[in-house]
């Protein structure tokens, strides 16, 4: 069985993030692999560990920089591949939809899983526009994932709690964090990653028709909360809280 | 763009429609001319309720009991007259049809939008809300926005029940192929965490899973809701249910506590729109505290006992 796992390659979440002139987020400098995609990359890892079959990563985005793809081969995946070019810089979900979806149409996985959402663009719309793409079913929000003969069994989060759903492969499966532990690269990893295959193409390479269709106009400071008082605890806590809670009427 | 026909996808819970569907359906009358819904399963029931927060229309699509709804849909509105604007709730659901309607049309999807106006423009807190971006749609055709929980609030227009009228759904080949075996429903006592008036948040600071009795406690005690960190929902000490933040639920309560919670930025997005904030940390330099009403440096194991003692005196 072989799994692509869509993961994307971001600047580190924890410096300062910043938009440049076109509004689009900052990405020069490291691009680290966007640690919601780890657990996608080990349980693809995991599942074809038991059933044979490889790991595919697929990706879109600036390859000036390719940490993040190597982490995900070191980790353990058997290859990557980036379409990447200056016209996809700042693309909405749905182009990107239509590139990742052309990619993985190319190499014909039996599963494709994602993150939920990315830790930089957030949209959470990708695997569903994914999966129409491909004209397969898909189930987001995964918080565990088996496979049984042709078919993949998830639970899902809902509302209430959560759904047990079965679909047939191939599908696209979104996963959420803690569906697996994702496993640190170890040093074997890290070295048999650099001689893998990360393969990167252009936009014409692959042949997709951007949509587009929607743009920023501005981005201002939002109005921001002050600061209320600040106090040392001194054994008053509680009741400072209590009076607080009175002043507002929650008491 | 000129709104003057507008849809609201609307996802049914227990008793109606969800908070979220109604605040959207109550902000699309504000803008548009026409305001329908469009609904599946048990929606199909509450036309009243559809009607009453300004639904001239009812579309209902048929999807089976068993089935994820993201596919048929998304298939069904695409196949419509379809209006100028769609608005969907930001649930797991609302993105799989936001998702799916968006490639079945090849039109562009607004997410994560707070606001839109009569020009079609959105409204999205980015860097942790720190930051708004205005967006539009460039190109004509229908625009699918996807809006957050409590962008708006949700007021009845007393209108007459809505007209129930249904959307065929067309072959979905392998599309809609899926089926729900089971359905697991967690335990919940005292008012919804989108709904209560009192919120108090446990995060990696409670220390260890049974840290979090405590704030469960003093939730309960002040008539109000759990909630948690995401750094505690990944560590398996409660359910995802309760996660507040971008990847959870947005609350905006009268009082949030955040207790042990540092204040990422992912957090803040879901409570700062809370209408006072406590926070208790022992790092006085926690983000938390640039936006808490009252801060109390100081540490969970000794304030949150404390505070538990003093409220358990006065019930
Ligand atoms: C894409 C993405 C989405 C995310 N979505 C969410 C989301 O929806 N919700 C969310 O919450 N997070 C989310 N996060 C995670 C977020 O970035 C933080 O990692 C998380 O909020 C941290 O949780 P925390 O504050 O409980 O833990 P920490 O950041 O570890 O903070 C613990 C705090 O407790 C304090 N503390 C420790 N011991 C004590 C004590 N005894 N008494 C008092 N204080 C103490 C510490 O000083 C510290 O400030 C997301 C991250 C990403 C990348
Ligand atoms: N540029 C990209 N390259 C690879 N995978 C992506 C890309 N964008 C989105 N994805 C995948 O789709 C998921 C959801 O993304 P998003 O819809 O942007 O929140 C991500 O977590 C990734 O798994």
């Amino acid at each position: 069985m072989n799994i692509v796992v869509c993961a994307k390659q971001i600047p580190d979440p924890s410096a300062p993030q910043s938009l440049d002139a076109n509004h689009n987020l900052n990405r020069s400098g490291k691009l680290l692999l966007d640690e919601a995609d780890t657990y996608g990359v080990e349980m693809a890892l995991q599942l074809c560990e038991a059933s044979g079959g490889e790991v595919i990563v697929v990706s879109m985005g600036d390859a000036t920089d390719l940490t993040g793809l190597r982490t995900a081969l070191a980790m353990g995946a058997a290859r990557a591949i980036v379409v990447s070019d200056p016209i996809l810089r700042g693309a909405d979900a749905l182009d990107t939809a239509l590139v990742l979806s052309a990619v993985i149409s190319s190499v014909a996985p039996d599963l494709v899983l994602t993150a939920t959402e990315s830790s930089d663009g957030y949209t959470g719309t990708v695997p569903a526009q994914i999966a129409e793409l491909l004209g397969w079913p898909s189930v987001t929000f995964a918080k565990s994932l088996s496979i049984a003969g042709n078919q993949v069994n998830v639970s899902r989060q809902s509302e209430a709690g959560f759904d047990e759903v079965s679909v047939s492969l191939p599908a696209v499966v979104s996963v959420t964090a803690g569906v697996v532990e994702p496993r640190y690269a170890s040093f074997k990893g890290i070295m048999a990653a650099k001689s893998k295959s990360v393969e990167v193409k252009t936009l014409s390479e692959i042949g997709v028709a951007l949509v587009g269709g929607q743009a920023i106009n501005s981005v201002t400071d939002a109005p921001s909360r002050q600061a209320g008082e600040k106090f040392v605890d001194d054994g008053s806590a509680a009741d400072k809280i209590v009076a607080f809670l009175e002043s507002v009427k929650a008491l | 763009m000129t709104i003057s026909n507008m849809w609201v996808v609307l996802e049914a819970a227990d008793d109606g429609f969800t908070p979220t569907s109604l605040e959207l359906l109550s902000h699309a009358r504000t803008i548009a001319n026409t305001v329908s819904g469009v609904t599946w399963g048990a929606g199909a029931a509450f036309a009243a309720q559809a009607g009453e927060y300004g639904a001239t229309t009812l579309y209902t699509v048929d999807v089976p009991t068993n089935s994820l709804p993201g596919a048929a849909v998304a298939a069904a509105i695409a196949g419509a007259t379809l209006p100028d604007l769609i608005l969907i709730p930001t649930s797991y659901d609302g993105r799989d049809i936001a998702g799916r309607l968006s490639a079945r049309l090849k039109r562009p999807v607004l997410t994560n939008a707070t606001n839109l106006n009569a020009e079609g423009h959105t409204e999205h807190p980015i860097f942790g809300g720190t930051q708004l971006v205005d967006a539009h749609f460039t190109t004509s055709g229908i625009g699918i926005v996807v809006v957050r929980a409590k962008s708006f609030t949700a007021t009845p227009s007393g209108g007459a029940p809505a007209a129930t009228t249904a959307l065929s759904v067309p072959d979905l080949g392998r599309r809609g192929e899926s089926s729900i075996t089971n359905r697991h429903v967690e335990e919940r006592t005292g008012p919804k965490l989108e709904e209560a008036a009192v919120v108090v948040a446990g995060g990696r600071g409670i220390g260890e899973a049974t840290g979090f009795a405590i704030v469960e406690e003093i939730a309960s005690l002040l008539n109000g809701a759990a909630g948690a960190s995401r750094a505690i929902v990944d560590a398996g000490w409660v359910p995802y249910s309760l996660q507040v933040g971008q990847t959870g639920k947005t609350v905006k309560p009268a009082v949030y506590i955040a207790c042990g919670i540092s204040g990422a930025t992912q957090h803040m997005v879901g409570m700062k729109g809370s209408k006072t904030i406590i926070a208790i940390n022992k790092d006085p330099d926690a983000p938390i505290f640039q936006i808490a009403d009252l801060g109390i440096v100081g540490d969970v194991k000794t304030v949150l006992p404390a505070l538990a003692a003093v409220l358990r005196a006065r019930s």
